[in-house]
């Protein structure tokens, strides 16, 4: 295999499929039932607890690690899902390090909190594994809402939708629901098809009508929407990616880091990926991650994550930090692309150092790059007539938008953190808002 | 070096530790092991009378009450006494005495309430060359049911009568085991001494059933879709044992009886504890079971290095020295005054003090917006709720106040002299002050 890996270039093979499935089995292994025990009598069931306050879904933390500790799991999973839809992937996804287990009263005594994360999945999976959908609908109200978009948003509001008795349509542009689930994060984080497993789960609750491959502002147009549904909530996410502004950004090699993981998550055989030799990501949030690990596990033999500014304002936590670190990604801080080199393919990129201010300090260094990943964040693609707020679209405190009918929540509405745990509150919280709003 | 031998009714073994009366004292090859493991002394298991000996039933024989790691807190049996040949055990207790002279090795024993079965066995034992007798009076499950173990240990009469019997006809020391399923356990051990026992051994395990299975409905361990209660022993039975050791060691009518104490003994401070309370020695058993014989070095190392630290030369030096501070609640000094305080930088702010008080208790802790915790004086009766299920040691801690300061609850001025309820001016029964 060493053959394979010293080859220059963007190449698929470099490594064997038993390398592959190892390197991207699941991060974290499940607790297994006797190991949730001790982890749930960790817990010191506090009042009021800060973990709870954390969760951007307000979860009620205590109570559902109780229901684990006394072998409760279903009634547990219950206590999650009544708050998070979705609660089995922000379980496998949430940088619990910056919210539940930050805050963990046992992570600011000891260092080491709650495994708060872990013991969701426990109980999520549990009940998932049982097939048992705990809910079930209100008698039919005749109303109809079109929720645009299937990530994490639109998913939590069209199930909470339905719970009440609605009719949803829910359209997404790719072939598949589940969003940024199914097509972003880390394949590690979220193995055995575990998206399309919670979307089928999801959509047990009845009442949801999905149509993919339908785009907004393609097939799709705000104005009819709202003309055909008593309501629309748009969970749309984001969906262009800025360029770095260099010469030569048309290369082969350059490309966006969310293309490389949606690649990545819808290729079944990973020995079929190509990948470069030598890899630098541009950006410094959980997407620069997700892309740089991946690389390094596909096996590229560096890989460089060259973030502008200093490390302590990385958006990735230093929890993903250290995950990139440790499996051999180097990271730079307070350098920018300056200058991209090669003959139609990408062979080297030269970073320029920058200081405080975003200045050049006039220092220069040039990497080897065969492919380069740019991570520099997404912006969102304009929806007609209605008005935005920082590049966003403009939303009051329950997702209601500029436009009577339509709301918005997840990465294209603005405020939030960009985290599938907050367009989950987001889209339930837009649900309960539209369901007032139908009702009257 | 702390010396840890002790002189319990003339028998001597090299440190406090023996292994009570139950399955690891069943035969000779345990009991050696136990010697070579560094035990100071054995209590063989029950002997039967003569003839065929018991069975035992041939399913599970134990149930636990396990902690969150599989700790085991509680520990239930149904086992019967010793299920082998009386000669057997009498040919084995005379061989591993023979070759362990410096350890205490004594024989229980547990024979219909006949003085013909006492009078057959006693010599029998007494030939083995064993130290002493323990008369099992104890056993609450199985034995009990065909008027032997408990079954005489409820009726003081018996003790007595068995006692003397035992006495008559057997030489050396006899120690009487006590059961806990009694109201009042003074009364037994009274009776013992009357009938002249030398000592008295407690606990015996505690009528339990540890489980019910909610699928088969039947109480755990099972056999066969049916359960019995069972004698409970291990950690958690400690607090009862030292309690009723206590109760026996202030008696008048017990003071100063040798008391060999049992129940839940599972390391060095709990050993030191029951010799505090005035025994001689403690026996073990649950902590052996769970962890196997070994766990009587660190039983070993620990009390030795505590003695040394208090300065205690001997077991004898410290034995007893909390029985004149064990006293009745209508003693206690009810102008001692303390309040909790919580110490701001140990406090990690789960804030299970606050719903334990606010909730259950006296409302006498305050939380803030930003999750400080603070004591309420003017509420706070010093209960000492907050201190124990706070999971933080010493963060709160009861602090008493000087006399001459006002408490704030009461607006009364903390007094330095004693008084009691016994002359509370609340209590009708109150005897004016001299």
């Amino acid at each position: 295999m060493t053959e394979a890996l010293r080859l220059d270039g963007i190449r698929a093979g470099r490594l064997g499929a038993e390398d592959l499935a190892r390197n991207f089995d699941d991060l974290h292994a499940p607790l297994t039932g006797h190991e949730a025990l001790i982890a749930a009598d960790r817990c010191y069931f506090c009042h009021d607890a800060p973990c709870v306050t954390a969760c951007p879904t307000d979860i009620d933390i205590p109570m559902f690690i109780r229901q684990i500790a006394t072998g409760m799991e279903d009634a547990a999973a219950k206590t999650i899902f009544d708050q998070n839809i979705l609660g089995g992937m922000c379980a496998r996804v949430c940088p619990t390090e910056t919210l539940c287990e930050e805050v963990c009263v046992r992570e600011v005594a000891e260092g080491k909190p709650v495994e708060i994360g872990r013991l969701q999945r426990f109980a999520t999976d549990a009940m998932m594994a049982e097939g048992e959908h705990p809910y079930t609908r209100a008698a039919e109200t005749g109303k109809s809402v079109a929720v645009v978009g299937a990530g994490p948003a639109g998913l939590a509001c069209a199930h909470r939708l339905a719970m009440h008795g609605h009719s949803v349509t829910l359209y997404d542009a790719r072939p598949k629901a589940g969003g940024l689930n199914e097509y972003g994060i880390a394949a590690y984080k979220t193995v055995d098809g575990y998206a399309q497993a919670e979307v089928d789960w999801l959509m047990q609750i009845g009442g949801i009508s999905l149509k993919t491959g339908r785009t907004l502002g393609d097939s799709l147009t705000l104005a009819a929407l709202r003309d055909d549904y008593d309501a629309v909530f748009l969970g749309i996410g984001l969906g262009g990616v800025g360029a770095l502004g260099l010469e030569g950004e048309g290369m082969t090699g350059a490309e966006n880091a969310v293309d490389f993981i949606a690649t990545l998550r819808q290729t079944a055989d990973l020995t079929q990926l190509p990948v470069g030799r030598h890899v630098v990501v541009i950006g410094g949030g959980m997407t620069a991650v997700d892309a740089a690990v991946q690389s390094k596990l596909l096996g590229a033999e560096t890989v460089t994550i060259a973030y502008r500014r200093d490390q302590d304002r990385m958006p990735a936590s230093r929890y993903e930090q250290d995950l990139a670190a440790t499996h051999g990604v180097r990271l730079m801080f307070g350098v920018v692309p300056a200058a991209l080199r090669g003959e139609g393919q990408l062979r080297e990129v030269e970073l320029s150092y920058v200081d405080g201010d975003m200045k050049p300090t006039g220092e220069t260094v040039t990497l080897r790059a065969d492919q380069l990943f740019r991570a520099i964040g997404q912006k969102l693609e304009a929806v007609e007539g209605l008005s935005l707020d920082s590049g966003k679209i403009a939303v009051d405190t329950e997702g209601k938008t500029s436009l009577d009918g339509v709301w918005a929540g997840g990465d294209c509405a603005a405020g939030g953190e960009d985290l599938t745990v907050t367009a989950v509150a987001e889209g339930r919280d837009a649900a309960e808002a539209i369901h007032r709003a139908l009702s009257t | 070096m702390a010396d840890l031998t002790t002189d319990f009714l003339g028998i001597k073994s090299p440190n406090p530790f023996w292994l009570a009366s139950a399955p690891p004292t069943d035969k000779e090859y345990n009991v050696r092991r136990a010697f070579e493991a560094g035990w100071g002394g054995v209590v063989w298991k029950t002997l039967g009378a003569e003839g065929p000996p018991v069975v035992n039933v041939n399913g599970p024989r134990y149930g636990v009450i396990h902690g969150a790691d599989r700790r085991v807190l509680g520990l239930n049996n149904i086992e019967l006494i010793t299920d082998r040949d009386l000669e057997t055990n009498l040919e084995e207790i005379t061989r591993v005495k023979k070759d362990w002279p410096d350890r205490a090795l004594i024989v229980s024993i547990m024979v219909p309430c006949e003085e013909a079965a006492w009078k057959d066995i006693l010599p029998r034992v007494e030939a083995t060359g064993a130290d002493g007798i323990e008369l099992n009076f104890g056993c609450p499950h199985g034995m009990s049911e065909r008027g032997m173990g408990s079954a005489v240990g409820q009726v003081p009469e018996y003790i007595e009568m068995v006692t003397r019997w035992c006495k008559q006809y057997y030489s050396k020391p006899v120690i009487v085991k006590l059961t806990p399923n009694i109201t009042d356990i003074r009364k037994p051990a009274e009776a013992a001494r009357k009938g002249g026992a030398d000592a008295v051994s407690l606990i015996n395990t505690i009528n339990s059933i540890v489980s019910v299975d909610l699928d088969t409905m039947s109480p755990h361990p099972s056999i066969d879709g049916k359960g019995t209660h069972g004698g409970y022993c291990g950690p958690a039975v400690k607090p009862i044992a030292l309690s009723m050791v206590s109760e026996i060691a202030r008696a008048p009518a017990t003071h100063g009886m040798p008391i060999s104490g049992i129940g839940g003994v599972t390391t060095w401070r709990d050993a030191a504890e029951f010799i505090t309370m005035g025994c001689g020695n403690v026996q073990v058993c649950t902590a052996a079971m769970t962890y196997g014989f070994k766990v009587v070095q660190e039983m070993i190392a620990g009390l030795s290095r505590w003695m040394d630290e208090k300065g205690h030369e001997s077991i004898a030096d410290f034995m007893g020295a909390a029985v004149p501070n064990t006293t009745d609640w209508q003693y206690l000094n009810l102008n001692y005054i303390a309040k909790a305080k919580i110490d701001q930088d140990a406090c990690i702010s789960c804030g299970r003090c606050y719903a334990a008080c606010e909730d259950t208790s006296h409302q006498a802790i305050a939380m803030s917006e930003d999750r400080t915790f603070s004591v309420i004086d003017e509420e706070c009766v010093a209960c000492n709720l907050c201190v124990e299920v706070c999971p933080v040691e010493n963060c709160i801690s009861m602090v008493p106040m000087e006399a001459g300061t006002t408490d704030p609850r009461t607006g009364k001025v903390v007094q330095d002299d004693y008084a009691n309820w016994t002359t509370h001016p609340n209590n009708p029964g109150a005897v004016a002050a001299e």
